[in-house]
């Protein structure tokens, strides 16, 4: 049996590399335009492209944001990509405050952009946290070795407020860039992991394993 | 960031092309199992260059591009025949990552503009192809090198930046298809100094050429011929761009 993933559709953004990849991996994917789908999901990817406010707005207008909190204190698998992961902050600082999901506690800020170049994009490695070597152990980057590459393009990351929440990191010239957030079996990738090559598959691999 | 290493795929659908200084085509296989292979094999992006302008025919770029996305798993740039700001939907929508430009916007500047605002700079690549004059200056063409623009390449790319451009893509037409190395002179000229990715693209027949275009710090180098008659495998490549000192993703599976 096809392990089932439900991507959340609120008309923003492109979700067909998403659904590619993991038809590409064998699972059978499901695509909730509204609240309803989600309900019943195994596991739930919200991906994304765009602004923050524009997301949160895409989701209320659907319901799906509290379904979204619903799936989530049921402990459902939530994978969230790029803007995705975004908005499973409390809050968000693009274009003015805006709220957000708040399955994570903490907020989404622009990157630093004292001598680099952002929007950050284009491929970087991935690091556990400095605090933390043993950080990706039990998460979807389990299997990940620290340093593997991966494929970005945004210009804000996550500022969880427990630093015990960020998963992973990526280093843009000085700066620390938070490349994975995690709550319990809430996961955000700030990375795109469906264009990160055979590692990013991978990891998308491990999300279907979750036990649902 | 890593040095990138981009396969240039010219595509006339539903084939894999391949020409000298942008003529003369040869077909050289099936465009997605190239690039499957490519990716399998370590390339860091896709690039297909639609030369015929097939967006809205039977057996189209759009076809092609949606097919692909199903198995290459690295960021895709899609150029060609692209005019207005529905081609550029249509392609993303397709699974495109960035869509890349040259005639429309000769012609029409502003298009970058207008593109850049409704997709955002990051996904907007603006090709340059230049043939060097007899006064020592580049000027970009349109049309494969056939068609002159009157623009000098080195004032255009700025334009282009200015209009926001995310990325500029200089193709040497006079190298390029003939691995025989890079126009060194060309890129530094016109490459160096821009504040946004360059990607070097036009002569590439071995590790060593690679080498000398990444020694003046472009951001990308595009290469065709040296893959797809398999003179070099992309290891090569990159081994070889690591050993004279320059970052590369080397993990292929």
């Amino acid at each position: 049996m096809s392990a089932r993933v439900t991507i959340v559709d609120y008309g923003l953004g492109n979700l067909h590399s998403v659904i590619k990849a993991f038809r590409y991996l064998g699972a059978n994917v499901e695509i909730a335009t509204d609240a309803q789908g989600l309900l019943a999901a195994p596991r739930l990817v919200v991906p994304g492209v765009g602004a923050f406010a524009d997301g949160m707005q895409g989701l209320r207008a659907r319901g799906q944001d509290a379904a979204l909190r619903r799936r989530a204190a049921e402990g459902c698998p939530i994978l969230g990509i790029c803007l995705g992961a975004q908005l499973l902050l409390a809050a968000g600082e693009e274009f003015g405050r805006h709220e957000g999901l708040g399955l994570i506690a903490g907020t989404v800020r622009r990157i630093p952009d004292q001598g680099v170049k952002v929007p950050h994009v284009g491929w970087n490695r991935l690091w556990p946290p400095a605090d933390d070597a043993e950080r990706w152990r039990g998460s979807l980057l389990a299997a990940t070795a620290p340093g593997t590459w991966a494929y970005f393009i945004h210009s804000y990351h996550a500022v969880p407020e427990d630093p015990a929440a960020v998963l992973a990191i990526a280093r843009h010239g000085p700066h620390v860039i938070t490349a994975a957030v995690r709550q319990q079996r809430i996961v955000g990738c700030q990375f795109h992991p469906e264009k990160s090559g055979p590692a990013g598959l991978a990891m998308l691999q491990a999300f279907l394993a979750e036990p649902a | 960031m890593p040095l990138r290493l981009i396969a240039r795929l010219d595509i006339k659908a539903p084939n894999l092309v391949k020409g000298v200084r942008l003529e003369g085509l040869r077909v050289i296989g099936d465009p997605a199992e190239h690039a499957a292979r490519y990716t399998a094999e370590g390339i860091d992006e896709i690039h297909y260059q639609d030369i015929v302008a097939s967006l809205y025919q039977r057996n189209s770029i759009v076809d092609l591009v949606r097919a692909t996305a199903e198995r290459v798993f690295v960021p895709l740039t899609v150029g060609g025949g692209i005019r207005t700001i529905e081609d550029i939907r249509t392609l993303l929508r397709a699974g495109a990552d960035k869509v890349c430009i040259n005639t429309a916007a000769v012609r029409r500047p502003d298009f970058i503009r207008e593109a850049a605002t409704t997709f955002g700079s990051q996904c907007i690549v603006v090709a340059i192809e230049a043939i060097r004059q007899k006064s020592g200056r580049w000027e970009a063409f349109t049309d494969n090198g056939r068609e002159h623009t009157g623009l000098d390449a080195y004032d255009w790319a700025r334009r282009a930046v200015e209009l926001g451009a995310g990325e500029i893509l200089l193709t040497s037409v006079d190298r390029e298809g003939t691995a025989r190395g890079m126009d060194l002179e060309f890129i530094r000229s016109v490459g160096q100094g821009l504040p946004v990715p360059v990607v070097a693209h036009g002569g590439v027949g071995c590790p060593q050429h690679a080498v000398e275009a990444a020694d003046l710090g472009v951001d990308g180098i595009a290469v065709a011929h040296v893959l797809h008659y398999r003179r070099h495998t992309i290891a090569e490549l990159k081994a070889a761009l690591a050993a004279a000192g320059h970052t590369v993703r080397m993990e292929a599976a």
